[in-house]
C-alpha cells in the first residue's frame, strides 16, 4: 500500500514500529504536491525545505527512542494560522507580503508534539466564502471532479487532505468552514466548543463565532489532532480553563443507549432525494448500533442564517478595520494623503465578498441601525441558542445532513450571495450557540460524498467523535478516495 | 427597504473603503438583497430577551500586573510598508508651508 494511503493513526503506528521514516513519508506527500497541486490548488506556500528538516529531526528522536505524541506526521496549517518566518495570508491580497512575527498556539502545539509541516493552504479570503472561490490565490478545486467547489472556508485544507496532499490539516469554522468542505471532500470535520481550541494566533475574522478545529480522514485521526490541539491557554482569554480528556480513550466508549435528536425543522428543508436517502440510511446504521431516535424541535432555527449574516459582518467589520496600509500588510501606490492611504488600500488590498461583509457590517452597527439590527440578532442569537439548552435536556446529539447538497460546480453560485450562504443553514446554528458539531461521509451521490452531522452539547467532542468512529467502524464512506 | 446612493457613500466612508460610483447599482443590488434577509429578525418575539454576545458566560479572567513580552519592535515592524527610525511613516497630515 502506498504511504499517502494510509490514516494518520496508521502512519504513526509506522512510524513508531520502523516500518517507514519521517523523511519517506514526507517525501511521499511532497512528491504529490508536486505532481497533483497545480490542478487542484489547495497549498499557498508549500515549506518543502523545512518540511524535510523537521521529518529529520523526528526521525531522530524515533532513533533515540523519544518520540513525542505526532512525531513525523505530515500536516498542513489553514493559512489563517500565523506561522513564525513563514508567510501567512488568510487568502488575501491585503496580507499577500504578510510573513508572521510569531507563531500560533496551535501551530506551536502541533509543533511540540512532532509534527512535520507540509505547507499553508488556500481558503476563502479571510475565511469568507462556501466554496473557495473568493481567495486572491485562485479557487481551489474540488478531488472528487476537479470542475467542482471543495467548499470553503477551510477548502484549501480539505482538499489537500482528501487528494492526500497531508495527512490532516488544521482549519476554522465561524459558520460551517469545516463542516461544509468536510461533506463535499468526503472527510471528517470537527469543529469543537468555543474556547475548546485557542484563537491565539489565528487571524480573526467573527470573534464571538470562529473557532479552529482538524480535517482528517478518520475519527480516530480528528482524535488524536484533538488531543494536541485542545486546552486551555493564557494568551486567549476566551480560552476554556477545563480538563480536556483524552479523545483517543473517549471514542472507545459504549454507543448503546446514546440518544439522538431528529430536529424536525431541519428535515423540513428543502433538500434532493439523494441527501434525505442517506441520512435516513445513517439513521439505521445508529439504530443498528443500538442508539435511541426522538424527534425533537428547533422553532427558532429560522432565525439562524438572518442572526448569522448580521453578527458575522457586524463582527468581521470591526476585526478588519486593523488593515489600513500603515502597519503591515498591502499599501496601495502613491497615496496623496493619508484617508487616501487608507481608502484605496483597502479597495484594492480587500475582495468583493469582504468588502460586501464590512459594508453590511459597518451598516448593522452604524448609528440608526443599531438596535434595529445589532441588538435584535444578538436576541434571536439567545433564542436559538435556547432551543439548544431545551433540546440537550432529552438527547445527547442532534443528527441532520451536513449541507443541503453535494459539491457544485465552479462558478455556479459566485453571482448570488444568498445562495452561497445558504450552503451552511444546518451548520451555523452550532456556532452561534459555540457548540461542537461533527462532519463525517455517510454517502454518495454522482461520485460525490455526502456529509452526516452531528452536533453535541458544550465540551462533548468525545461524544462526537465516539459516533463518528463507530459509524465508521461499521460503514466504509470514509475510506472512499478520489481518482486523481 | 433598499439603500440610498447617498447611505452606501456614508457606510464607505465609516468603512474607509474607496469605492467607484459606477459600481454603486450592482453593490446596491447585492446589498439590498442581504439586508431583506433580516427582516426575518423582526418577526421574532424578543421582549425580556437578553442580548447574547458571546457563547461563553465567563467574566475577563485577570492575571498579575508583570511583564511577560519582550519589546521585538524591529521584528514586528519587518512587515511594515514604510518605517523610518522605528516610526511608521505615512503622508503627511499637518498642512504646512511646503
Amino acid at each position: 500500500m502506498n504511504l499517502d494511503e494510509l490514516t494518520l493513526k496508521e502512519q504513526l503506528n509506522g512510524l513508531k514500529d520502523s516500518s517507514f521514516s519521517s523523511v519517506e513519508l514526507t517525501e511521499v506527500y511532497l512528491k504529490r504536491i508536486n505532481q497533483l497541486d497545480a490542478s487542484i490548488n489547495s497549498y499557498i506556500t508549500v515549506t518543502e525545505d523545512s518540511a524535510l528538516e523537521q521529518a529529520k529531526e523526528s526521525d531522530k528522536r524515533y532513533k533515540r527512542n523519544e518520540p513525542l505524541l505526532l512525531d513525523g506526521i505530515p500536516i498542513a496549517h489553514k493559512d489563517i494560522f500565523c506561522t513564525e518566518d513563514v508567510l501567512t495570508t488568510c487568502g488575501s491580497k491585503m496580507l499577500s507580503n504578510f510573513k508572521a512575527p510569531y507563531s500560533s498556539t496551535v501551530v506551536s502545539k502541533f509543533k511540540n508534539d512532532g509534527i512535520v509541516m507540509l505547507g499553508k493552504t488556500n481558503m476563502d479570503e479571510f475565511a469568507m466564502g462556501s466554496s473557495n472561490e473568493t481567495s486572491y490565490f485562485g479557487p481551489v478545486k474540488n478531488p472528487w471532479n476537479l470542475e467542482y467547489v471543495p467548499g470553503g472556508s477551510s477548502g484549501g485544507s480539505a482538499a489537500c487532505v482528501s487528494a492526500r496532499l497531508a495527512s490532516a490539516a488544521t482549519a476554522t469554522d465561524t459558520g460551517g468552514s469545516i463542516r461544509q468542505p468536510a461533506a463535499l471532500c468526503g472527510l471528517t470535520g470537527i469543529k469543537p466548543t468555543y474556547g475548546r481550541v485557542s484563537r491565539y494566533g489565528m487571524i480573526a475574522f467573527a470573534s464571538s463565532l470562529d473557532q479552529g478545529g482538524v480535517l482528517t480522514r478518520t475519527a480516530e485521526d480528528a482524535a488524536l489532532m484533538m488531543n494536541t490541539m485542545s486546552g486551555h491557554d493564557h494568551r486567549d482569554s476566551t480560552s476554556l480553563n477545563v480538563e480536556v480528556p483524552d479523545y483517543s480513550k473517549a471514542i472507545e466508549e459504549d454507543i448503546s443507549g446514546l440518544r439522538i435528536g431528529l430536529p424536525k425543522e431541519f428535515f423540513e428543508q428543502d433538500m434532493p432525494d439523494y441527501i434525505r436517502n442517506a441520512t435516513e440510511d445513517a439513521i439505521k446504521v445508529y439504530k443498528d448500533l443500538g442508539a435511541e431516535f426522538q424527534e425533537i424541535s428547533f422553532p427558532n432555527i429560522g432565525l439562524s442564517l438572518p442572526v448569522y449574516y448580521v453578527l458575522a459582518p457586524a463582527e468581521c467589520s470591526a476585526n478588519l478595520s486593523r488593515y489600513d496600509g500603515v502597519r503591515y500588510g498591502y499599501r496601495c501606490e502613491n497615496p496623496k494623503n493619508l484617508e487616501d492611504l487608507y481608502m484605496r488600500t483597502r479597495d484594492e488590498g480587500f475582495g468583493p465578498e469582504v468588502k460586501r461583509r464590512i459594508l453590511i457590517g459597518t451598516y448593522a452597527l452604524s448609528a440608526g441601525y443599531y438596535d434595529a439590527y445589532y441588538l435584535k440578532a444578538q436576541k434571536c442569537r439567545r433564542l436559538v441558542a435556547n432551543d439548544f439548552t431545551e433540546a440537550f435536556k432529552s438527547v445527547d446529539v442532534i443528527l441532520s445532513p451536513t449541507t443541503p447538497g453535494t459539491s457544485f460546480k465552479t462558478g455556479e453560485k459566485t453571482s448570488d450571495p444568498i445562495e452561497m450562504y445558504l450552503q451552511d443553514i444546518f451548520t451555523i446554528p452550532a456556532n452561534l450557540a459555540g457548540l461542537p458539531g461533527i462532519s463525517f461521509p455517510c454517502g454518495q451521490n454522482n461520485n460525490l460524498p455526502i456529509g452526516l452531522q452531528l452536533v453535541g452539547n458544550s465540551l462533548q467532542e468525545g461524544k462526537l467523535l465516539m459516533a463518528a468512529h463507530k459509524f465508521q467502524q461499521v460503514t466504509d464512506w470514509h475510506k472512499e478516495m478520489p481518482n486523481l | 427597504m433598499s439603500l440610498s446612493d447617498k447611505e452606501l457613500q456614508e457606510i464607505a466612508y465609516l468603512a474607509r473603503i474607496n469605492i467607484d460610483k459606477k459600481n454603486f447599482p450592482d453593490l446596491k443590488a447585492e446589498l439590498d438583497q442581504i439586508l431583506s434577509l433580516f427582516n426575518k429578525l423582526n418577526l421574532a418575539d424578543t421582549d425580556n430577551v437578553e442580548a447574547m454576545s458571546h457563547p461563553l458566560n465567563l467574566s475577563q479572567p485577570t492575571r498579575k500586573d508583570e511583564v511577560t513580552e519582550t519589546n521585538e519592535r524591529e521584528k514586528m515592524q519587518g512587515n511594515a510598508p514604510l518605517v523610518q527610525s522605528g516610526l511608521f511613516l505615512v503622508p503627511k497630515v499637518i498642512e504646512g508651508d511646503n
